[in-house]
């Protein structure tokens, strides 16, 4: 109530300030330097620069509307320019406008004022960012363990995100499969502790790796690497309610940046058989710029939990992820390329003892045009809790942006799965599209 | 196990923090950072996150800038969703309360400043990279950047006020300045008021604004998309049309397609950076419209555009 109570006032200011005269605006725009004591003289002078700029200003005015008016009588037809732009003000006078509320999804000046005490005219700017993007895959080719199905609305990811309160912001992610529906990621974020932990709680990806911290959206290939699969948790991955701080460590060197993590312990790898049983995720990231266009970004991460096998069993995860970036700045929209790899060690204890596994991936893509990039992926990993049997396979990844708002990728999918005879040759396609204010994700 | 955690996190949480004596400003861009540095003098310390040579739409969010605002004091960003890309996630990790959207030393440079092309009625990305806050590239009117250096005054003096009257002396002097230098571009650009031009993206409105100039077309068929071959063939036609003989490109795009462009139509492809540092010569905001408005009359008098 307090909000709605300040913010009426807050709105007739604002809506003053849109209405307000250009040329007092612009006086009000250059008001004398604070501190310095005006003389006559100058304030004369600049009233008379004001005039001139206004004379020109109009002088201009005049003699588009006049060019436009011929333009009109000789019956030509519209300048290409107005069929791209969205209503081209004709010749709008000089606004200052300060009224558009930051963040305010329709922005401009309001065409009318608001209607107040209609809860719906003002409770709509607070309105989070909401987007919905839509990650359809089809696979086509044989695969032993039937893999993706031939045409499927993969899922469908909203997000809700907005600024909470002048302490937080807030982040929703919600999936809906084709048959079911989660909560991907949903946690609120404080950005400015004090000591300088940015501190997050709520429903998390864990801050294992890199892929696993991506939402398949966000991911350069259309499915998972093996090792994604094998041993940390396939697609929904290592994902769970708990707290996460982070830090930066103060270095002359490097950014450092550790991230401790504590999680209930109901993800795919970690089940809590009691409530002590919490699982805990520990992150180290080391990043480094060669020059405006490499940059280096090395990562270790640490996962311990009990994995519900039987009462006291656990699991361990050690991770090692390591990115090479280069994208010259001058041409950065059309050209870049990255290489990645992620090395994962499991030991999941059992009922019989305990397995070692280790996976991994190597990816290296490379953009060609504006809209074009392709991929190369190596997978290989052994599998948690079956020692000795390894997965093995590549992928050639093909990936067509029309916009930043939606995407065409195929995938070439080679794989042996270690207990079948004949490697599955599979091809992925995908439709990834997207509509709303998306938050801009992490680097 | 959970000790070591708890003992992590402790660790974590107590190592200090590095003071420093000149204000650190952040700006997003290098036009930004040069106003501050013309009010600032030496009692500002700026950094820019972009270089004037890159599009800045599309600027990474890498970690080595989260550095750089966590120590920051002012962070100074053009605004309109310019950088809503990559600057929201670098603010965000930043731990710099300071700095937070709404917090003091966050100055939206574009809300003093003449905004054009706000978007009146609805819009669609049917449309495009449509910004719907108005066109961000505002900084191309020196009226535009005088409100701009005197809302960093502002700023500056309520942030520092022991030093008000110096930045007070400094903007004052770079008023003058910038007045001495727009009577010169006047002059300059006298003789071509109305002047056709085409440009690659819609970077130029309040360029064009200023020194009256008239936009009549872009390479790409909507803000943000790559030029298709129908739009160019439609171009070329509304160019010879005209008869426009000046095609701006910023530095950052392709010249394929404008260098085409220009084959058909006989227009000048003019490669003009919008920012400070887009080339060696600009050192400076005023040096910035030198460079290209002294770019600009030499292609008018090649070409004899009208």
């Amino acid at each position: 109530m307090y909000q709605r109570v300040c913010f009426v006032p807050g709105l007739v200011l604002a809506a003053s300030g849109v209405l307000a005269l250009p040329a007092a605006a612009r006086a009000a725009g250059q008001s004398p330097a604070v501190g310095t004591a005006p003389t006559v003289a100058d304030d004369v002078g600049e009233l008379r620069r004001e005039l001139e700029t206004l004379r020109q200003d109009y002088a201009s005015r005049i003699a588009a509307i006049e060019s436009r008016l011929l333009a009109l009588e000789s019956g030509r037809s519209a300048p290409i320019a107005s069929e791209t732009t969205p209503a081209p003000e004709p010749r709008p006078a000089p606004q200052i406008t300060a009224a558009v509320p930051a963040g305010a999804a329709t922005g401009g000046a309001p065409a009318t004022l608001p209607v107040y005490g209609g809860g719906a005219a003002s409770s709509k700017i607070f309105n989070p960012d909401i987007s919905a993007i839509g990650n359809f895959v089809g696979a086509a080719g044989p695969s032993p363990g039937g893999g993706e199905p031939s045409l499927n609305m993969q899922e469908a990811e909203l997000s809700f995100q907005a600024v909470v309160d002048p302490y937080a912001r807030a982040d929703f992610f919600v999936t809906l499969g084709p048959d079911e529906v989660a909560l991907e990621e949903g946690y609120i974020t404080f950005p400015a502790l004090p000591g300088g932990l940015l501190t997050k709680i709520g429903k998390m990806r864990d801050a294992f790796g890199k892929v696993n911290g991506q939402h398949a959206h966000t991911l350069p290939f259309i499915d998972r690497p093996l090792v994604t699969t094998n041993l940390t948790g396939g697609e929904d991955g290592l994902a769970d309610a708990g707290i996460s701080l982070a830090r930066l460590i103060p270095n002359p060197w490097l950014f450092l940046e550790a991230t401790g993590q504590v999680y209930q312990g109901s993800s795919e790898v970690f089940k809590a058989p009691t409530r002590g049983d919490v699982s805990y995720v520990g992150h180290l990231r080391a990043y480094q710029d060669v020059g405006e266009s490499t940059n280096i970004d090395l990562g270790g991460s640490i996962a311990y939990g009990h994995n519900g096998a039987t009462e006291d069993s656990t699991t361990r995860l050690f991770g090692v992820d390591a990115t090479l970036r280069w994208k010259p700045l001058r041409r950065s929209i059309y050209t870049h390329l990255l290489a990645r790899g992620e090395l994962t060690w499991s030991r999941a204890g059992a009922s019989d003892g305990s397995f070692d596994a280790v996976g991994g991936y190597g990816y290296l893509e490379y953009q060609f045009g504006r809209r074009w990039t392709a991929g190369v992926r190596y997978d290989s990993s052994e599998r948690a809790q079956e020692p000795g049997l390894r997965d093995e396979g590549g992928s050639f990844i093909l990936t067509y942006k029309p916009s930043e708002f939606s995407l065409v990728r195929a995938q070439y999918r080679r794989t042996s799965f270690a207990d079948s005879d004949s490697p599955a040759n599979e091809l992925l396609f995908q439709f990834l599209f997207g509509i709303g204010a998306h938050g801009a994700h992490p680097f | 196990m959970r000790l070591l955690s708890i003992a992590t996190l402790a660790v974590l949480a107590c190592v200090p923090r590095a003071g420093a004596a000149a204000l650190n400003v952040v700006a997003s861009t290098e036009d930004l950072a040069d106003l501050t540095r013309q009010v600032g003098g030496d009692r500002v310390r700026v950094e820019s996150i972009s270089r004037g040579y890159q599009d800045p739409h599309f600027v990474e969010a890498k970690p080595s800038f989260i550095l750089k605002l966590a120590k920051a004091e002012l962070l100074v960003a053009v605004g309109r969703e310019l950088e809503i890309g990559w600057l929201p996630p670098l603010i965000q990790q930043s731990r710099n309360a300071r700095i937070q959207p709404g917090a003091d030393g966050y100055l939206d440079a574009s809300l003093t400043a003449k905004i054009l092309e706000i978007p009146t009625t609805q819009i669609t990305r049917a449309m495009g990279d449509v910004h719907p806050l108005g066109n961000p590239h505002y900084w191309l009117d020196p009226g535009n950047g005088r409100r701009v250096a005197k809302a960093i005054l502002d700023k500056l003096s309520r942030t520092a006020p022991a030093d008000a009257a110096y930045f007070a002396s400094r903007y004052a002097d770079f008023d003058k300045r910038l007045a001495d230098a727009e009577k010169r571009w006047d002059a300059l650009l006298a003789p071509y008021k109305g002047l056709k031009i085409v440009t690659y993206h819609r970077s130029w409105p309040n360029f064009a604004d200023r020194f009256a100039l008239d936009v009549i077309g872009y390479v790409e068929p909507r803000p943000g998309i790559p030029p298709s071959p129908g739009h160019t063939i439609d171009l070329i036609a509304e160019m010879k049309r005209q008869n426009v003989k000046i095609l701006i490109v910023e530095p950052y795009f392709d010249l394929k397609t404008p260098q085409s462009i220009g084959r058909e139509t006989g227009a000048k492809v003019l490669v003009l950076p919008p920012s400070v540092g887009g080339e060696k010569e600009i050192t400076d905001y005023i040096s910035l419209f030198d460079y290209d408005l002294k770019l600009l009359v030499a292609a008018i008098q090649e070409t004899g555009a009208k």
